[in-house]
Order: C-alpha cells, then sequence, then structure tokens
C-alpha cells in the first residue's frame, strides 16, 4: 500500500469541491445548497491542512487557517439559515426556483 | 481761458449726455418733464463746450497739422502673435473732428428741444429722451474718438441707439420689422470693418489714428500692396452699410418708421454721416490705394444717382427725404473718391443744416395731419402753417442748389472736384442728380404746400418747441454755406486732407449746377402746380408705366433680398435643419438607443436565479485561472494548476 502522498489529498479535496459545486448548482432545496457549501467549504480546508502538512510542516499556518473558515462557515450557516426561514415564513417554499425577486 | 479748458477737457462734451442718459434712467424717469430737461440740458451743455473747443481749433492753424491728441491706456495684452497689443482711448481733436463735435452737438440740442413738443402724450416720453442722451453721447465720442477700435465701439453704440428708436413704436409691427432691417444690415456691414480692423492691427500694430497715418504713407515695410488694398475695402464695407451706399441701403428708408425727431437726428444728420466721416479719418488708407479711392467714388456716385430715381415717385414725405438722405450720402462719398475731404465735410455740414430742418419740417406737418403721410392728399399747407412751410422752402433751396443757399456751395464744391479728378462720367452723373434732387424735392413742396388746400385736413402750426428749431436750422440752411465759397474758401484752409489748394473759380460748373437746379424746380412747377389737376404728370407715370412701377418699388431691391432670403439662407437653414434632425439628433437618440439595446440584450442574464450566477461565477473563475496559466505567469499556473506544468 503506497504512502498517501499530497496528490491523494488534493484529489480528494478536488472530488469533494466538485460534488459541493455540483449540488449548488443543480439542487432546489436552499438547504440542501447550504450542506453543499459546506462540502465547498471543507474540500478546501483539505487543501489547506495537507499544503501545511506537506510543504511547511514546521508552521502551523494551513491549520490555523481552516480553524478561521471553520468559524466564518459556522457563522455563515447561521445567518445562512436564518435568511432562508425568513423567506420561508414569506413565501412557504424553500425552492430557489421561488427566489428571483432579484431579477429586473 | 474757458476755450483752453474745453480743449483740454474735450471729453467733457461726450460725457454730459452719457451722464444724462444714467440720470434719466435710474432717476428721472417718473418725471417726463423733467428728464426731458435733463436731456436738453446736458445737451445744451456738451453743446457749448463743443462751441468753446471748436473756437480753440480754428483760431490756431497748427491744429490742421498736428491734431490736438491726449489718450489714456485702456487695456494691453500680450497674445501670440501681438506681444504687446495696447489700446488707448482718448481725444483726438482737429478742425474735422472740431467741426463735427460743434455740429453734432448743435443740431442735437435743437432736436432735443423740438421733441419736447413733438413727443408730447408720449407715454414713453423719458425713455426717448434717455435713448437720445446716449445717442448723443455715443455719437460725440465717435466723433472724438482718437483710437480706430474706440471709434468701432461708438459705431456699434450708436447702430444700438439707432436700432432702439427705430423700433421705438414697439406697437408697431412696421417699426418692430424696420428696427431689425436696420441692425441686421449694419452688423452685416459691420462685420466688414471689424475685418478691416483686425487686420489693419495686425499687420500695423496699432488702431491708433495718428501712429497709423504715419505707419501706412510707409506701407511697404510692413505689408504689400494687396494687402492694403484688401484692408481697404474691407474698412469700406462698414460706411456702405452705415451711410446707407448702395447694395445696403435698403435699411435707411424703412428707418423712418422711427419718431420724427430720430430721423432727423441719427438718419439724416449724424449717425449716417458716420461712414462718410470714417472714411474721412481713415483717408490716409484710401489714399494710398487708389482702387479703394475708385470704389468709394462710383459706389458714392451710383448711389447718389440711384437713390434719387428712387425719390422722384415715392409719395411718402419722410420716404422721400430719406432717399434723398441716401443720394446725398452718396455725394458725400464721391467727393471722397474723388479725393476731396473738404468738399465731402462741407457737404456733411450743410446738409447737416438743411436736411434736420426738412425733417424737423415733414414731422410738423406729420403732427398737424394726424400722421398721414402722402404728400399727394396734402396741398395748400402754407396757409395754416407759415413757419413750416417757409422753413421747408428755404431747406428745399438749400438742397436743390440755389445761390445763396447752403446746399449750392457744397454740391458746387463736389462736382468741381469731381471734373477737376478727370471723373468725367461721375461728373456727369453727379449733375443729373442735382437735376433730379430738385425736381423731386420740389415736386414734394408743391404738392404738400401749395396748391389747393384739400378739405379733409385740418391743420395747425406746431407750438414754439417746435418751430423754434425750424427757425434755427434755417438760418444755418442759409448761411451754413458761406464759409466755402469758392472765391473765398475759409473751410478748405481748415478741413484738408493734404494741401490746400486754392483752384480757379469755376464759372461754367457753377452756371451748370444752377440751370439744372433751376431746370429741376421748374420741371416740378409745371407737372404739380401749375397743372392743377397733374394730368401730365398721371400721364406721363403712365407713358412710363413699367419705368415708373420698377420706381415706385425701388428696384425691386427688396424683393430681391427677400427672395435672396429666401433661397439662400432659408435653403441654408433647412440643409443645416436637415443635418440636425438627421445627423445630431441621429447621434444623440442613437447612443440612447445603443444603451437600451444592450440593455435589452443583457437584460437575459439577469435571470434572478441564484444557480445560474454561481455557475457563471465559477465559470469566470476558471476562464480568469486558464488564461493566467497560458498567459505565462508560473505562480498563478503554479497556484491554479498545483505545480501542473
Amino acid at each position: 500500500m503506497p504512502a498517501i502522498s499530497l496528490t491523494h489529498y488534493v484529489v480528494l479535496s478536488a472530488l469533494l469541491f466538485s460534488i459541493g459545486l455540483f449540488g449548488v448548482l443543480t439542487k432546489r432545496n436552499a438547504v440542501a445548497v447550504l450542506i453543499c457549501i459546506e462540502l465547498m467549504l471543507n474540500a478546501v480546508n483539505i487543501n489547506l491542512v495537507a499544503f501545511s502538512k506537506y510543504i511547511t510542516p514546521a508552521d502551523f499556518v494551513g491549520q490555523i487557517f481552516s480553524i478561521f473558515v471553520i468559524t466564518v462557515a459556522a457563522a455563515e450557516v447561521g445567518v445562512g439559515l436564518a435568511i432562508i426561514i425568513a423567506i420561508y415564513r414569506n413565501r412557504l417554499s424553500v425552492n430557489l426556483d421561488d427566489f428571483d425577486w432579484l431579477k429586473w | 481761458m474757458l476755450v483752453e479748458f474745453a480743449m483740454q477737457h474735450a471729453w467733457l462734451v461726450p460725457l454730459l449726455p452719457a451722464c444724462a442718459f444714467v440720470v434719466i434712467v435710474f432717476l428721472a424717469r417718473p418725471w417726463q418733464l423733467l428728464s426731458a430737461i435733463v436731456a436738453v440740458g446736458s445737451m445744451a451743455t456738451a453743446c457749448f463746450f463743443a462751441t468753446l473747443a471748436a473756437i480753440g481749433i480754428f483760431t490756431n492753424h497748427e491744429y490742421v497739422e498736428k491734431p490736438l491728441v491726449y489718450a489714456t491706456r485702456w487695456f494691453s495684452l500680450g497674445l501670440p502673435g501681438m506681444p504687446d497689443l495696447r489700446i488707448d482711448v482718448g481725444v483726438q481733436l482737429d478742425p474735422v473732428s472740431a467741426m463735427m463735435l460743434f455740429m453734432v452737438s448743435f443740431i442735437a440740442t435743437f432736436i432735443f428741444l423740438y421733441s419736447i413738443g413733438y413727443m408730447k402724450g408720449d407715454p414713453g416720453y423719458s425713455v426717448f429722451f434717455s435713448y437720445l442722451s446716449l445717442f448723443g453721447a455715443s455719437m460725440l465720442l465717435l466723433v472724438l474718438s482718437s483710437n480706430l477700435l474706440q471709434m468701432f465701439v461708438a459705431w456699434e453704440l450708436v447702430g444700438l441707439c439707432s436700432y432702439l428708436l427705430i423700433g421705438f413704436y414697439t406697437h408697431k409691427i412696421s417699426a418692430r420689422e424696420a428696427a431689425k432691417k436696420a441692425f441686421v444690415t449694419c452688423r452685416i456691414a459691420d462685420f466688414g470693418l471689424l475685418l478691416g480692423l483686425l487686420s489693419l492691427q495686425i499687420v500695423f500694430g496699432t488702431l491708433n489714428l495718428t501712429e497709423l497715418a504715419g505707419k501706412i504713407e510707409h506701407f511697404e515695410e510692413f505689408t504689400s500692396f494687396g494687402m492694403l488694398t484688401l484692408i481697404a475695402v474691407l474698412v469700406f464695407i462698414g460706411p456702405i452699410g452705415k451711410s446707407g451706399q448702395f447694395p445696403l441701403h435698403v435699411w435707411l428708408p424703412d428707418a423712418m418708421e422711427g419718431p420724427t425727431p430720430v430721423s432727423a437726428l441719427i438718419h439724416a444728420a449724424t449717425m449716417v454721416v458716420a461712414g462718410v466721416y470714417l472714411v474721412g479719418r481713415t483717408m490716409f488708407l484710401f489714399h494710398e490705394v487708389p482702387s479703394a479711392m475708385q470704389l468709394v467714388a462710383v459706389t458714392g456716385g451710383f448711389t447718389a444717382l440711384f437713390a434719387a430715381t428712387i425719390a422722384i415717385t415715392q409719395r411718402e414725405i419722410k420716404r422721400i427725404l430719406a432717399y434723398s438722405t441716401v443720394s446725398q450720402l452718396g455725394y458725400m462719398m464721391l467727393a471722397l473718391g474723388v479725393g476731396s475731404l473738404s468738399a465731402s465735410m462741407f457737404h456733411l455740414w450743410t446738409h447737416a443744416f438743411f436736411k434736420a430742418l426738412m425733417f424737423l419740417g415733414a414731422g410738423s406737418v406729420l403732427t398737424a395731419l394726424h400722421h398721414k403721410a402722402d404728400v399727394w392728399e396734402m396741398g395748400g399747407l402754407v396757409k395754416k402753417m407759415p413757419i413750416t412751410a417757409w422753413t421747408f422752402v428755404i431747406g428745399g433751396l438749400a438742397i436743390a442748389g440755389i445761390p445763396p443757399f447752403a446746399g449750392f456751395w457744397s454740391k458746387d464744391e463736389i462736382l468741381v472736384s469731381a471734373l477737376n479728378s478727370g471723373h468725367y462720367v461721375l461728373f456727369a452723373m453727379a449733375a443729373f442728380t442735382a437735376f433730379l434732387t430738385a425736381f423731386y424735392m420740389w415736386r414734394m413742396i408743391f404738392l404738400a404746400f401749395f396748391g389747393a388746400e384739400n378739405p379733409a385736413n385740418h391743420p395747425q402750426e406746431s407750438p414754439w418747441t417746435m418751430t423754434v428749431p425750424l427757425l434755427v436750422l434755417s438760418v444755418g440752411a442759409c448761411l451754413a454755406g458761406l464759409l466755402g465759397t469758392p472765391w473765398h474758401n475759409v473751410w478748405g484752409e481748415w478741413i484738408r486732407f493734404g494741401e490746400a489748394h486754392e483752384g480757379p473759380v469755376n464759372y461754367g460748373a457753377m452756371l451748370l449746377s444752377i440751370v439744372l437746379a433751376g431746370a429741376g424746380i421748374f420741371l416740378a412747377y409745371t407737372l404739380y402746380l401749375k397743372d392743377a389737376k397733374k394730368k401730365r404728370a398721371r400721364k406721363m407715370a403712365e407713358w412710363f408705366g413699367p419705368v415708373y412701377r420698377m420706381l415706385y418699388n425701388k428696384y425691386y431691391i427688396d424683393e430681391l433680398y427677400l427672395w435672396f432670403n429666401h433661397a439662400l439662407v432659408d435653403g441654408t437653414a433647412k440643409l443645416f435643419y436637415l443635418f440636425d434632425i438627421y445627423v445630431v439628433d441621429g447621434i444623440v437618440n442613437g447612443i440612447g438607443a445603443f444603451a437600451r439595446l444592450s440593455g435589452d440584450g443583457l437584460r437575459v442574464f439577469q435571470s434572478g436565479r441564484l444557480q445560474n450566477y454561481v455557475l457563471v461565477f465559477f465559470l469566470g473563475v476558471l476562464a480568469v485561472a486558464v488564461l493566467m496559466a497560458f498567459s505565462g505567469s508560473t505562480t498563478a499556473a503554479g497556484l491554479v494548476l498545483g505545480g501542473v506544468k
């Protein structure tokens, strides 16, 4: 069994990111889209930690950065869910296709 | 003492009426009589100073060659091409300007006085006097100018006053139209003059009359002969307009829509001779260019004859006088063109008296007849209005050229100088014009003042404010010419360009002009007075039907100009209109339409669907990454593609 190299992490991260992106682009449910965004953020976190580990193992830059990302993501989810609930109260729907008021 | 003061402070003369203008406009306007007194008083004082200054000039022969000039800097600029452009404003007193100064202020004083009676009951009484004062100030400034730019400013000011006063009866459409016509016609001419003055400034670097005179004498150092000719012709265009010379004479007869004192002051005695005066002032320029002199002479001679032929068929009293003015101005130009400043200024001087007299007489008649202007409907006025009638007769004798009245001497002077300079054709034209002048003037006099009375009219003699100026001016019309008799030509000694020349008295020319004047008056007598029913006159008009109609319609020049205006100006305007509509508006509308259309196109992309935006955003990031990868930036490529090269 070959050792797990940087490439493996990067490929995993790319796959996760792509799945997340696909979800963001195709899901109709706003909550699902939020979950997919979480996926993308975590793909980034994997990247950050992996690069940090393999390229500059001495400093914990990547790890610290990923903690920041997690914090921001938590906040973002909080706000995002709050918005979705507000919209839901208004429209009785969480379907993104119904949220087209930003149109001219 | 006082004379010296007046000469050193000649600028007071234009300043006084200017102050009167300000006072009337800002203070005295609600009180009519006060306004009139301020205007007349300031003009009379100006006249007093002008007389003193004239006395000072005409007692010292030095001033003929060396004019009294004092000036102050108006402004100076450093322009590219004209490193030190300095314009002075000042006073130039020499016999010519002193004569004009006296003449203008003297005649203006009496016309102001006359206006008190003439304008009685007019709602714009005070305004009228304020305009008159402004005109007086501008005209006197023009006369005194030591600098051509200063003169040009005054020239435009008198044009403005003329415009305001022609259109004084603003309720009359014809007056408004006439004012516009005068303004536009003069504007066309002033454009030429302005070009001429600019060229003078550029070529010679000064507009000072005395400096210019010195420099133009040696013009080869500055410019070519062709350029000088061009400048002279351009400068002459201004006088063509202002002095009503053919082909820009059309405004002057229409200017008679203004009140009669205005016609007398501005459109007979003073403003219209500004053109003649300007040519006289710049004689040093014209003197160097024989072809320009020829142009002046021919224009003058032609205008004299041309206007006289129109005058013989006109019916309105002021219109006849207007064409007569055009004709007499032609005489003055002719005299300048044949090189006699002296004769020209002499005719200007005498003409001012008798023509102002006749206009004021016409005004007196018009007031008495409630502005019925057709001479054919008058008749026998001499019985009810003796002062007006007899002073008018004196004016008629003077303009016809019967000795010893003023017009005879000056006209004779012009004829002789035309003959002496070898312009035989122009001499013949001028002599024939003299005959026509006597004829049309006396046709008017016989029709209006003599013969059977028209029972429809109830004329009354005018009040003293109107008759006194008539009497004073008629004295002028009698005596003003005696200054320049061929036996003892005082005038020619003082007012001249170059050497005074004492030629032998030309009795032949004198006799000819008397005979022609007598013949004209006699012809008018037989046609219009002896033949009480005017049968022969009517028959003659029928005989010469087409000619008569052509003259009566003033050679259709107005119609020609209208047509020209319609065809060319309106045509060009239409062209520009189309250009405006299609090209200019097209560009503006095109920009609008472009914005709208591109908005329409781009609107599709704003679907309002978040996921579309995300997709586009992602594709954009991808595109940027690919672009950076292939643009050779290794760091970017490394970042984006994870080290894959």
